[in-house]
């Protein structure tokens, strides 16, 4: 690394690690409804809202009601941005008339996006008009952020109340974090990038001459749309002259800003944050990767504050960020070492196939597992033409179940699901009274802590097993081999986390990857919630136990090493035989 | 079900929140703070029409002005209505193929030893406006003679076109392509 992406890589991390302590006690005092600076303009707003919709914010809820009020609520939105899509054609805001998605891509896109994954078998600026983009993506953006921030605080309040059946009210929490968190931070990061030069604008498309004319040979079509062939079978082309460029516009940065804050991902244009109107400056590229892991980050620090135990909050984060800047150094070293293929070429430098010349190979690769540690999805590169080791990167993170920062609330009741585990078996090796907080951890919590770990893993490996047994899904790939199967791999990983980035290459818009994906998303997304919810349930009731000699402390060192082992090993024993026919067998051929 | 009232409320509530006063927010004050980056940044040649923005590049293959980045973007290159990338694996034949192709047409363009990877790889969002200093100065030859210029005039120009490390140390050193190009235009007459 040059000495200015060390600089880069440090400061993002100091700049991080400054951050979350304040910004962590601010979520505490939000959720616990203490008077925070914003109080004042935002409290009145909030009981407006309680008063028009219903909601008595005084009330308190037991694990199933708050679970049928979340459920509710998200298949309500996820059957709104369904309708929309159907409807795109005749609603409006829509200046380049961009017809309706088709059934099984709007369920797919409805799931998707209701689930906080944002995985995208569409090209916005091509499918999605501004109305779709705003009343549609940017409404989920928000309130599927949150929905993940309701169950990390229940859990919370699972293991910090006593002898008590309630977790909090699911409509209060809903609200708080909207509100008081994703709001304000989105409005301030949304302006600034506008500042960079990302667009906010509601123009139609724009179109320019170009400096210098080209031209390309287009397929021929008959009058029902498929390509005419000559008599040798071939297609016929017929060359066109390209005088002028359309450039989209739209309300990018309203969206930009959420989509990463929220850890959701979705890109308002087909190239994502690797788009110079999402992402145009290095600056902007540090801004975005600091909005991709504030939350999740922050939120280790809520957990500590609202626990009266802040060391174990650092703990959680220590570990964290451990394996977040392994991650990114074996990244960044398998990208230097460029492509061996491409250097016997006469080409010299990193690979750079699928990167921006802006960002530097620093910017690239923090965001890349980043956005892939949480459950973002955004990219700013290509994963899939990264070096076979360096893509395995991006997909490990996510196949380590988003618990690397994690998505805003999902990645702390994930790795809160982990060290139940963590410490149940550590109980076992070493006669310890399994508990967590004062907390016994029995069958129950064990059983929901497994549920919320693997949920993903199984569905990961049974839909890659499917898809490579149906030709249809086979055909889907972009590049042969090894190379191909790690595509379809990482849709399922990506889909089954909820992370939402792609081995893009692959052509997911067919109707078995639209609706097994949207099963994987639904299930990936709602197991774990609901486990999380009932181990807050069955947390609470429980009494409290204060710790003996035999308790196993959990804030200190050597646990956290420990927990980063169980992470390690339980995502190693599932996936290291698919690692190892993907990207590991690519690895040893490209070097072969 | 008493939670159902406050489901579908607080739904439209977010909506119109979210969705609605959120974005027309974010448009009113960058309309007032930023009006040109909001608006896209368009830049225009010297008789004032604009011809482009300066974030999104352009397809340039005329051995009078330097270069882009390949783009992988649908039916031509820099087509800005399809960004993305290749999505090619670094293993795949066909995609070695085509950076061999693109190799052998710098060659036949007259650039001789290693050449810089950024010039035969295409860019993430097929409408990347930058090459590095390294790929723009590989380039100055071929520019120089089709324009009758001189090395050294070139190399002045592409240093005064060289976009620093924002604030002294974030990204990569880089060259407009455009505006590099749109500057070469204006000497010339």
């Amino acid at each position: 690394m040059t000495l200015y992406e060390w600089a880069e890589t440090i400061i993002i991390f100091v700049v991080l690690l400054a951050a979350v302590k304040p910004f962590g006690t601010y979520m505490a005092k939000v959720y616990q409804g203490e008077r925070t600076f914003l109080s004042p303009v935002l409290l009145p707003c909030e009981h407006l809202l309680y008063r028009l919709c219903g909601v008595n914010g005084e009330e308190e809820m037991d694990w199933k009601r708050y679970a049928v009020g979340l459920l509710l609520f998200n298949l309500l939105g996820g059957a709104a941005l369904f309708a929309i899509l159907l409807l795109q054609g005749v609603l409006p805001l829509n200046p380049q008339r961009l017809p309706a998605f088709s059934w099984h891509l709007a369920l797919n896109t409805a799931v998707s996006f209701m689930t906080n994954t944002n995985w995208q078998n569409y090209s916005g600026e091509s499918a999605a008009s501004y109305f779709t983009q705003m009343f549609g993506f940017a409404v989920h953006n928000f309130v599927s952020a949150a929905t993940g921030m309701t169950v990390a605080i229940a859990l919370i309040r699972g293991f910090v109340r006593r002898r008590t059946a309630a977790v909090g009210n699911f409509w209060v929490d809903l609200t708080r974090s909207t509100l008081y968190i994703l709001l304000p931070l989105s409005l301030v990061f949304a302006i600034f990038l506008v500042s960079q030069g990302v667009i906010q604008n509601f123009s139609a498309y724009k179109t320019v001459p170009l400096v210098q004319e080209t031209s390309y040979d287009k397929p021929k079509l008959d009058d029902k749309g498929n390509p005419v062939k000559d008599a040798k079978g071939n297609p016929v082309t017929e060359h066109v002259k390209v005088k002028e460029a359309t450039i989209p516009m739209g309300p990018v940065a309203s969206q930009e800003a959420i989509k990463e804050l929220g850890t959701n991902g979705g890109g308002f244009f087909n190239a994502n944050s690797s788009h110079p109107f999402e992402n145009p400056t290095p600056l902007s590229n540090m801004a975005e990767i600091f909005l991709i892991l504030l939350i999740s980050g922050a939120l280790t620090q809520t957990f500590g504050r609202m626990a009266g135990n802040s060391r174990q909050g650092w703990a959680l984060l220590a570990v964290m960020l451990a394996i977040l800047v392994f991650s990114m150094g074996v990244l960044y070293w398998a990208e230097t070492g460029g492509n061996p293929l491409v250097a016997k070429l006469g080409v010299h430098g990193i690979n750079m196939e699928g990167k921006e010349t802006r960002f530097g190979l620093a910017g690239s690769s923090l965001f890349t597992v980043s956005t892939t540690g949480t459950s973002c999805g955004a990219v700013n590169t290509m994963h899939d033409s990264l070096t076979p080791l360096g893509g395995m990167m991006p997909l490990s993170l996510i196949l380590l179940s988003e618990v690397v920062f994690g998505g805003v609330g999902t990645g702390l009741y994930t790795m809160l699901a982990f060290v139940v585990i963590a410490v149940f078996v550590a109980g076992l090796m070493i006669g310890r009274t399994p508990e967590f907080l004062g907390k016994k951890i029995e069958v129950r919590e064990m059983w929901m802590s497994i549920v919320t770990v693997l949920a993903s893993g199984i569905l990961v490996l049974i839909f890659s097993g499917i898809a490579m047994i149906v030709p249809s899904a086979v055909a889907s790939m972009n590049n042969p081999g090894a190379h191909g199967l790690t595509e379809v791999l990482y849709a399922f990983a990506s889909m089954s986390n909820n992370n939402g980035s792609a081995f893009a290459g692959l052509n997911g818009n067919t109707l078995f990857y639209n609706l097994t994906g949207a099963v994987c998303m639904f299930v990936g997304r709602f197991a774990p919630i609901l486990a999380s919810l009932a181990m807050a349930g069955s947390l609470a009731e429980k009494k409290y136990v204060p710790p003996s000699l035999g308790t196993l402390p959990t804030d200190k060192v050597p646990f956290a090493l420990w927990l980063a082992l169980v992470i390690l090993i339980v995502g190693a024993l599932t996936f290291f035989p698919a690692l190892s026919l993907g990207p590991i067998v690519e690895q040893l051929m490209m070097a072969a | 079900m008493k939670d159902l009232k406050p489901a579908i409320l607080l739904f439209i509530a977010f909506t119109v929140i979210c969705g609605g006063i959120y974005p027309a927010v974010v448009a009113g004050i960058a309309s007032v703070a930023f009006p040109k980056q909001a608006g896209g940044s368009f830049i225009t040649d010297r008789s004032g029409r604009e011809v482009g923005s300066a974030l999104i590049g352009q397809p340039f293959s005329a051995p009078q002005y330097f270069w882009p980045r390949p783009s992988a973007t649908a039916d031509f290159a820099y087509n800005p209505t399809a960004s993305g990338g290749s999505n090619l694996g670094p293993t795949n034949p066909d995609y070695l193929k085509t950076v061999a192709e693109r190799v052998k047409a710098l060659r036949d363009s007259g650039i001789t030893g290693s050449v810089p990877a950024e010039l035969v790889q295409a860019s993430s969002s097929g409408l990347d406006p930058h090459i590095s200093r390294e790929t723009a100065a590989v380039q100055i030859p071929r520019v120089a003679r089709a324009r009758g210029m001189t090395d050294e005039e070139l190399a002045r120009l592409v240093a005064a076109h060289t976009e620093e490390r924002q604030l002294g140390f974030l990204g990569e050193r880089r060259v407009n392509v455009l505006a590099l190009n749109l500057a070469l235009d204006n000497i010339k007459q």
